[in-house]
C-alpha cells in the first residue's frame, strides 16, 4: 500500500487562532479517507491544506509538512497549479459555473492546455460517464448547467474535477446538501473511482464514513483523536472520546 | 387594518403618483411646445439637416446629433476600459482594507458638481491638447483645428465623469458573483487571471452591461462640463480635435436668447434626446433581460 500524502506534525494558525494542532497522518493510494468530527473541529481546514485552498483567506500561517509523493506542498518552488491539477477538489454546495454543462468541464483541460475539439469530446463523454450522468446529459451537453438537479450538479462538479485528471480527489462534504437518493448514487460511484483516484473525504455523516472509507480520522478541537481503519474506528475505537462521538454521545 | 396605516398608504400613494405625473407632464409639454417645428419642417429635414442657423430659421440638428454621438462614443472609448478595470482592480486585487478607501474616492468624483469638471476641463485640459496633442497632429493634416475645444476634451471630461457609475456598479456586480464559483476554478488549477477573466467577468456579465448603458445615459445628457471644453461649433465634426456642440449644450446656451420660433426648435431637439435616451433605455432593459434569458 503506498502512502500518497504524509502530513507531519502540521499547525495552522488563522491570526492567533490555532485551528490544526500537531497532525501526522498518512493517506493511501487508491483508498477511501474519511474525516469525521463536530462541525468547527478543524476536519473542513486540514483538508483545505491538502490543495492549498487555505492559501486564499488572509492571515493563515501554516507549520510543519506536506508531502505528496515524497515532495513538500508548501516548499516556496512548489507549482502550485500543478498541485492542484495534482489534487482535485468538490465542494460542500454543488457550484457548477454559470456556463453549458459542456464548456463546465472543458474548463479544467482548456486551462492546462487541451484544445484539441475531438479530445475535448472525449473528456467530456469519459468524465460523464464516470459519474453516471452521460445517459441524462447526453442531448443537453449545451445548455446551461443551472438548469440540472442539486445531485446531477454534483455529480458534474465531480465529472469536472475528474477531467483534468487528478490523482487525488478532496471532498468537503458533498452530499450534505443532496436528498438521499442522489447521495446514495454519489456514495456508490466513490467506490469506483478509488480504482484509479485517492479519495479524502470530510463529513458530518458517520454513516456515510462507515459505508464509504477505508480509513477514517476522528478530528476534535483541532487534533487528530484518532486515525485508523474504518472498521477498527466503528467497532473497536481505542479513545474514549472516539466511542462517544460514534456512538452518538455528542457531536 | 389600522386607520395611521391606510393614512400612510395613501401618503406613498400619493408620492408615488407626484413622480409618474411629473414625468407624463414633462413629456407632453415638450411635445406640445416641439413638435410644430418637426412637423412643419419634416423629420428629415430636422435630423438630417447640416445646418443649424436659428438666426435664419434654419434648424438642421444632425451636427448636434454628431457631436453628441461623438463626444459620447469618445468617452465610451476611454470609460468603459478603465472602469472595468478599475472594478476588477478594486475588488480582485487590491487588499480589502485599502480596496475600501479607494472605492470612496471613486464615489467621490461621482459629488463633484458638472461644472467644475468644466471648468477643470477648460483651464487644465484644453491648453494641454492645445500644447501637446494639436502639433502632432498638425504634422499629418496642417488644417487641423487648432484651439483645443474639441471632441476630444468633451470625450476625455465625460469619461471621468461616468466612471463612478461604471466603476461602482460593476464593482458590486463582480463582488456579488459567489466565491464558490471562483473556488471551482482555482481548485482546477487555474491562475488567477484565468479565473478573473473566464468565470468571474462572464458570470458578472449583466452589471457590467448595465453599468455601461447608465455611464452612457449620463454621458449623453451632460450639459455643463461639455458646454465649456467643446466649443460649441453647429458643425459636423470630421476630426477628434474638431469642436462640437451638443444637444444639450445648445439647448443651455441658445433657450435664454431665443425668440418664440427658435425656442421651439430647441424644445425639437429636447424631443430628439428624449427618444434618443428613451430608446437607450429600452434597449438597457432588452440586453440585460436577454443575457439573464440565455442562463436557462
Amino acid at each position: 500500500m503506498e502512502t500518497k500524502f504524509k502530513i507531519k506534525n502540521l499547525n495552522l494558525y488563522y491570526g492567533n487562532f490555532q485551528a490544526l494542532m500537531n497532525i501526522d497522518m498518512e493517506i493511501y493510494e487508491n483508498k477511501i479517507t474519511a474525516l469525521i468530527g463536530p462541525s468547527g473541529c478543524g476536519k473542513s481546514t486540514f483538508l483545505r491544506t491538502l490543495n492549498r485552498m487555505n492559501d486564499l483567506i488572509p492571515n493563515v500561517s501554516i507549520e510543519g509538512t506536506i508531502k505528496l509523493d515524497n515532495k513538500d506542498i508548501y516548499n516556496k518552488d512548489y507549482d502550485l497549479i500543478e498541485l492542484r491539477k495534482r489534487v482535485g477538489m468538490v465542494f460542500q454546495k454543488p457550484n457548477p459555473f454559470p456556463k453549458t454543462i459542456y464548456d463546465n468541464i472543458v474548463y479544467g483541460p482548456k486551462i492546462h492546455g487541451v484544445k484539441d475539439k475531438e479530445k475535448l469530446d472525449y473528456i467530456v463523454e469519459r468524465t460523464l460517464k464516470e459519474v453516471a450522468l452521460w445517459d441524462e446529459t447526453k442531448d443537453r451537453l449545451h445548455k446551461s448547467a443551472l438548469g440540472l438537479s442539486g445531485g446531477q450538479q454534483q455529480r458534474l462538479c465531480i465529472a469536472r474535477c475528474l477531467a483534468v485528471e487528478p490523482e487525488v480527489i478532496l471532498m468537503d462534504e458533498p452530499t450534505s446538501a443532496l436528498d438521499p437518493v442522489s447521495t446514495s448514487k454519489i456514495e456508490g460511484l466513490l467506490e469506483e473511482l478509488t480504482e484509479k483516484y485517492t479519495i479524502v473525504i470530510v463529513t458530518h455523516n458517520m454513516q456515510q464514513a462507515g459505508r464509504v472509507s477505508d480509513y477514517t480520522s476522528f478530528f476534535l478541537n483541532g487534533k487528530v483523536i484518532e486515525n485508523d481503519k474504518t472498521e477498527v474506528i466503528f467497532s473497536n475505537p481505542k479513545d474514549k472520546k472516539t466511542e462517544d462521538y460514534i456512538t452518538g454521545r455528542f457531536g | 387594518m389600522k386607520k395611521y396605516e391606510k393614512v400612510i398608504e395613501k401618503l406613498i400613494l400619493i408620492s408615488a403618483m407626484i413622480a409618474t405625473i411629473s414625468v407624463a407632464l414633462i413629456t407632453v409639454f415638450i411635445f406640445q411646445s416641439g413638435i410644430s417645428v418637426i412637423a412643419d419642417y419634416g423629420v428629415i429635414n430636422f435630423i438630417f439637416g447640416t445646418e443649424w442657423s436659428p438666426g435664419s430659421g434654419i434648424y438642421g440638428i444632425f451636427p448636434l446629433i454628431a457631436g453628441t454621438l461623438s463626444v459620447t462614443l469618445g468617452s465610451l472609448i476611454i470609460g468603459i476600459p478603465t472602469g472595468i478595470a478599475c472594478a476588477i482592480f478594486l475588488s480582485e486585487i487590491l487588499p480589502k482594507k485599502f480596496s475600501k478607501y479607494f472605492k470612496s474616492a471613486i464615489e467621490l468624483l461621482a459629488g463633484i458638481p458638472s461644472v467644475v469638471y468644466g471648468f477643470f476641463g477648460l483651464v487644465v485640459l484644453v491648453p494641454a491638447i492645445r500644447t501637446y496633442i494639436v502639433p502632432i497632429f498638425q504634422k499629418f493634416n496642417p488644417n487641423v483645428a487648432p484651439t483645443g475645444f474639441s471632441i476630444l476634451a468633451g470625450a476625455i471630461i465625460l469619461a471621468i465623469m461616468i466612471l463612478p457609475t461604471i466603476v461602482s456598479i460593476s464593482e458590486n456586480a463582480i463582488a456579488a458573483v459567489p466565491i464558490e464559483y471562483k473556488e471551482a476554478s482555482l481548485a482546477l488549477g487555474a491562475n488567477k487571471r484565468e479565473t478573473i477573466l473566464k468565470i468571474i467577468i462572464p458570470a458578472a456579465k449583466s452589471g457590467i452591461i448595465s453599468s455601461i448603458i447608465l455611464g452612457m445615459g449620463r454621458a449623453i445628457g451632460e450639459t455643463m462640463a461639455v458646454l465649456l471644453i467643446t466649443g460649441n461649433m453647429a458643425k459636423v465634426p470630421s476630426s477628434i480635435l474638431d469642436p462640437v456642440a451638443t444637444l444639450t449644450g445648445t439647448i443651455a446656451m441658445e433657450m435664454s436668447y431665443a425668440p418664440p420660433s427658435h425656442q421651439k426648435a430647441l424644445f425639437a431637439v429636447g424631443i430628439v434626446l428624449f427618444v434618443i435616451i428613451m430608446l437607450l433605455n429600452v434597449i438597457a432593459q432588452l440586453s440585460v433581460k436577454g443575457l439573464g434569458g440565455k442562463r436557462n
